[in-house]
């Protein structure tokens, strides 16, 4: 498990929006059990980038794709989209537990609605992702209650338990606390800390300090390409380039 | 500076007034048709008038009984008919709906949506009546459906296109199938409204009058058959309405009061259905 070889990377990889190019050839490798940080601008293609590597980017309609993503040296487009995303799994910006189930219910979707009926065997697994996503807590005396009934904080732990309960090997987070207020937020950001040991995390943020805290490597990409990627303690302290200290320093972006 | 914040105020409450006037006046004709249907309707409204026959003229008493199960009978046939057509379709203009045949099929909706009932009447009386020999049951129901049928449509797209995007996002992200997303989470958020949907339609089709006149034709007797002629409400109080009997005007009367009873019923239950649920704290 403290393998930190290259459990994901993208080759020149391209996405585009209709005619617009969102991503410019970018080559990146994603270590496996650490957290990458993706920072830059707004529109920069970030969660784009993100959005290649479990191929939610073809879902929209007009938007396609061309080079390569590898998951443990195997092409991703080679691969079922459903059985992909089982193995990587996304956290968006805005909490999206789904309203008309309760909180158990939400955790256990992606299983029962791919077919599991042991209830056993679903509160279990309820339970044990609810406590990884540190909210058992919170939550255990009201599993039966509406999950939309909880706060941006908690709701958003309870997406993060609900991808978990498929198990998967990476977990892409889109901005996860953005939407969320300090406490909050250094909550999840521990969870990701904590979480590290078993996931290899992909952690898109506008927030340099987040990034700073909670990555092992940051990449920095601005206009759709990637312009550095390194430890983060080597891109915050000494950048290689030019555009990532100004960005670094908030001279722009 | 303070007369222009006087004169916003009086600009406000003026408004605030208007719009006031505004929806009592839209509530003066449902008042009125409820109170007026109350005093000449309840009169005559007993058990009777559920499970009893119609009377000939001249003997008091009896009920709707034929017209009030023809009228369930018809409508359940038309949702019959409708619902699976309006839900699927439904479901294509929302999903598909960007492709040029979306277009097509949400504008071929709007039209016949457009059509006057009495049309469609007349159109399945060509279609069923004149080809099968005599008026049925069937005929109505099938005409009931067509109006029935583009109601459906349109809501359960417009209802499936309110459930937000990310909700989909997040079941496909969770390796759910595409098909299994649109079944198990967008159809069961959207679930309320399209229910709603369905009742308002309900109450809509119960109330039609015109496409039966050529279709169901109305039957004074008691009939459970599909290929006969068959009573409905909307047609028995038509014809008793029109009739120069006074028990039977009575009798029309009554027939309203329990069409409208059914509307109210129906709403009464859609809003029901659309109550937003108490969202349980505790503490």
């Amino acid at each position: 498990m403290d393998d930190h070889g290259q459990k994901l990377s993208t080759q020149h990889l391209q996405a585009w929006f209709g005619a617009h190019l969102a991503l410019k050839e970018v080559s990146i490798d994603i270590p496996g059990n650490r957290v990458t940080a993706i920072i830059g601008p707004s529109g920069c293609g970030k969660s784009t980038l993100i959005r290649c590597m479990n191929r939610m980017h073809e879902t929209i309609p007009s938007a396609r794709a061309a080079g390569a993503v590898l998951l443990d040296g195997r092409s991703i487009y080679q691969q079922d989209p459903v059985q992909l995303r089982r193995q990587v799994g996304m956290i968006f910006q805005k909490p999206n537990p789904f309203p008309t189930m309760s909180i158990i219910d939400n955790v256990t979707a992606g299983l029962r609605l791919n077919g599991l009926r042991d209830r056993r065997r679903l509160e279990e697994i309820a339970a044990q992702c609810l406590q990884k996503a540190a909210l058992w807590e919170e939550v255990k005396d009201k599993l039966r209650y509406p999950g939309a009934g909880l706060s941006g904080g908690q709701q958003q732990r309870l997406c993060i338990a609900r991808a978990l309960a498929v198990n998967p090997e990476v977990l892409l987070m889109d901005e996860p606390c953005s939407a969320l207020d300090p406490i909050s937020t250094s909550k999840i950001e521990e969870l990701i800390h904590e979480l590290r040991a078993h996931y290899t995390i992909v952690l898109v943020t506008h927030n340099m300090q987040q990034a700073a805290r909670a990555s092992d490597q940051t990449a920095f990409m601005y206009m759709g390409r990637l312009v550095e990627c390194g430890e983060t303690r080597q891109v915050f302290t000494t950048p290689k380039a030019q555009q990532t200290e100004d960005y670094i320093t908030g001279r722009f972006g | 500076m303070q007369w222009r914040y006087h004169m916003r105020k009086i600009i406000d409450w003026s408004m605030s007034g208007a719009a006031m006037m505004a929806t009592l006046c839209g509530l003066i004709p449902l008042i009125l048709i409820s109170m007026h249907l109350l005093r000449r309707g309840i009169s005559s409204i007993n058990l009777d008038f559920f499970t009893h026959m119609p009377q000939p003229v001249g003997e008091p008493g009896g009920g709707m009984a034929n017209a009030i199960i023809g009228t369930c009978l018809m409508v359940g046939i038309a949702t019959a008919i409708a619902l699976p057509i309006g839900l699927l379709g439904g479901l294509y203009l929302s999903e598909f709906g960007e492709r040029r045949t979306g277009a097509a099929v949400r504008f071929a909706a709007d039209m016949l949506n457009g059509i006057p009932s009495i049309v469609i009447g007349i159109f399945v009386y060509g279609f069923v009546v004149v080809p099968l020999g005599h008026f049925s049951a069937m005929a109505g129901g099938i005409a009931l459906s067509i109006i029935m049928m583009p109601m459906i449509l349109r809501n359960t797209e417009e209802m499936l296109r309110l459930v937000p995007h990310a909700l989909r996002e997040a079941a496909l992200a969770l390796g759910i199938p595409y098909w299994k997303t649109l079944l198990r989470v967008v159809l069961v958020t959207a679930r309320r409204g399209i229910v709603t949907g369905i009742l308002l339609a309900l109450a809509r089709i119960a109330g039609e009058t015109a496409p039966l006149l050529f279709t169901a034709l109305g039957n004074q007797f008691w009939s459970l058959r599909l290929d006969q002629p068959m009573a409905a409400l909307p047609l028995q109080i038509f014809t008793y309405a029109i009739s120069p009997f006074e028990e039977w005007q009575q009798q029309a009367w009554s027939g309203a009061l329990v069409l409208i009873g059914i509307v109210v019923i129906l709403s009464l239950l859609s809003r029901w259905m659309v109550r937003v649920p108490q969202v349980k704290t505790d503490g």
